[in-house]
């Protein structure tokens, strides 16, 4: 046995050789990224318990994977190169899901659950089996704060395709817009599968900063008086109206945008499960075990997308500026919304509800709920921001589902 | 894309999101009024002699069974349930504790 030779063939195997590789750099500048999102997870408890996922998924593909001549290292968990054959319609693997099982990592395996719509789609099972949709039918009106709120996306599309995106990209980015995550993942893989990595970070990363994001513009767009509205409490909703909402938003929206049914088809098969009465296990499944379960798949698996060599571009930048564009502009068109609703109603509807339209559940609520609080201290909000809240998971999916029928 | 049709793209899209949201909005209206005007239906249809049997055999209020796992009742002064509920809830976010994990005596509102 030659030590020697064997010493360095260990020492040319090992990832600290990587570093030192054409695009070595870019590896451990993502894993400092890595460290950071790892860092916001934990410690500031933004979205942990996707982002923690994430940012570990990014830590693992980043010291596993170093490219040589665009080829990952045989070792490597995330294999992008085979995904570039999977898409490519002159490739012999062209959709060839065979081909990545056989020839991929861990998490190529895993990534084919997001890749096929799988993991978003249980996602939004579990979301509707959590979600009680009572607020939204008290107050229908809630509905068209979860249609404002849709501004945002659109106002980032067409800012994307300013930018030179292309239609495809600028729908997936603009999705951003409608702060769910699941549905921006669903949309990206379809319409724009290369640009995965930057746009759930960026979907993510502002949806925890929405304490942080929305009350500037709530105090900036609405004055005291407003914010001071005292809303009158909602009627309550009985049993069986609760179970037949469901079965006519699937129905009519699926009708409307049959793009849409993976998403709302599953939102509201999860509600059902919940709201029926008959399927407590099915429900509580779907509730934790499953979202949990597929919660650390989708979370791993995206990560493995911010490969060093494809994710450290001029592009990403972008994305993450268009994504709080959007934002910002998704929370603008529910506010606008609310305060037009405060005029029209003469004064009974307080336009802080409006912010819920953008569907992170519940945090967008609470936001309203605490802002209302600041203004008011005797005033409750919560339960009216759900309306716009869940609504704006509706008009999301909506969004996602009119983007996907004019690019797919 | 030229930037022409990304606008009008984006003018479409977004009104498709209102249309369907209203068009959505209007069915709900439609399904509550219908169960809104069932339950004016039902509530006549009791007739007198009935609901004074119904008040003959009222017994005096047994105390209702407490949930598995509950520390009790709590006493509820001026204040609705929904309220009440609201304010457990905000106060086991704001202590970062499962509501399991707290016993409410009562709420009273401070007048």
């Amino acid at each position: 046995m030659d030590i020697l030779e064997t010493l360095r063939t260990l020492a040319s195997d090992s990832g600290f050789a990587g570093f030192f590789s054409i695009d070595g750099l870019k590896n451990l500048i993502m894993i400092f990224v890595s460290f950071f999102l790892l860092y916001l997870g934990i410690k500031r408890k933004f979205e942990p318990l996707l982002l923690v996922g994430i940012a570990f998924g990014c830590l693992l593909v980043n010291i596993s994977n170093f490219f040589s001549d665009g080829v990952s290292s045989a070792e490597a968990l995330y294999h992008p190169e085979l995904w570039d054959a999977f898409l490519d319609e002159n490739s012999e693997f062209f959709h060839s899901y065979g081909h990545i099982m056989s020839q991929g990592g861990l998490l190529d395996i895993l990534y084919i659950g997001v890749k096929s719509g799988l993991y978003p789609s249980l996602i939004f099972l579990g979301v509707g089996a959590m979600t009680d949709f009572g607020p939204l039918l008290a107050n229908p009106k809630s509905l068209l704060l979860g249609a404002a709120a849709q501004l945002g996306v659109f106002l980032a599309f067409f800012g994307a395709v300013c930018l030179g995106f292309t239609g495809e990209e600028a729908a997936s980015i603009g999705i951003i817009g409608g702060a769910d995550g699941p549905t921006a993942i669903f949309l990206t893989t379809r319409l724009a599968p290369h640009l995965l990595g930057p746009i759930a970070i960026a979907a993510y990363s502002y949806m925890a900063l929405i304490p942080m994001i929305q009350p500037r513009l709530m105090n900036l767009l609405t004055t005291e008086k407003e914010r001071k509205v005292v809303m009158i409490q909602n009627r309550t909703v009985s049993k069986t109206e609760k179970i037949i909402f469901p079965i006519v938003v699937a129905v009519f929206v699926i009708l409307l945008l049959p793009s849409t049914a993976p998403l709302i088809g599953c939102l509201m098969l999860g509600n059902l499960w919940k709201e029926c009465g008959v399927t407590e296990r099915l429900s509580d499944t779907v509730q934790n075990a499953l979202m949990n379960i597929v919660t650390v798949f989708l979370g791993i698996s995206v990560g493995a997308t911010t490969v060093a060599s494809r994710f450290l571009t001029l592009q990403t930048l972008e994305i993450v500026g268009l994504g709080l564009i959007a934002f910002c502009f998704s929370t603008v068109g529910g506010l606008l919304v609310g305060k037009l609703m405060y005029k029209l109603s003469g004064g009974k509807i307080n336009p802080l509800i409006g912010s819920a339209g953008v569907s992170a559940v519940p945090m967008a609520a609470r936001v309203s709920q605490i802002e209302g609080q600041k203004a008011n201290p005797s005033n409750f909000l919560l339960m009216h921001a759900m309306g716009p809240n869940v609504a704006g998971v509706i008009g999301s999916a909506i969004a996602a589902g009119f983007l996907l029928a004019v690019f797919k | 894309m030229n930037i022409g049709d990304a606008g009008i793209t984006a003018l479409f899209g977004y009104a498709v999101v209102f249309f369907g949201l209203i068009l959505l909005m209007i069915v709900v209206y439609c399904m509550s009024a219908f169960f809104k005007s069932r339950e004016k239906a039902v509530v006549p249809e009791k007739s007198a002699p009935v609901v004074a049997e119904e008040e003959k055999i009222k017994e005096p209020e047994k105390p209702l069974p407490v949930a598995p796992g509950s520390a009790g009742r709590i006493k509820l002064f001026d204040v609705p349930d929904k309220e009440a509920v609201m304010i457990m809830a905000i106060v086991a976010d704001t202590m970062k504790k499962p509501l399991n994990e707290l016993h409410f005596i009562s709420i009273r509102e401070v007048k």
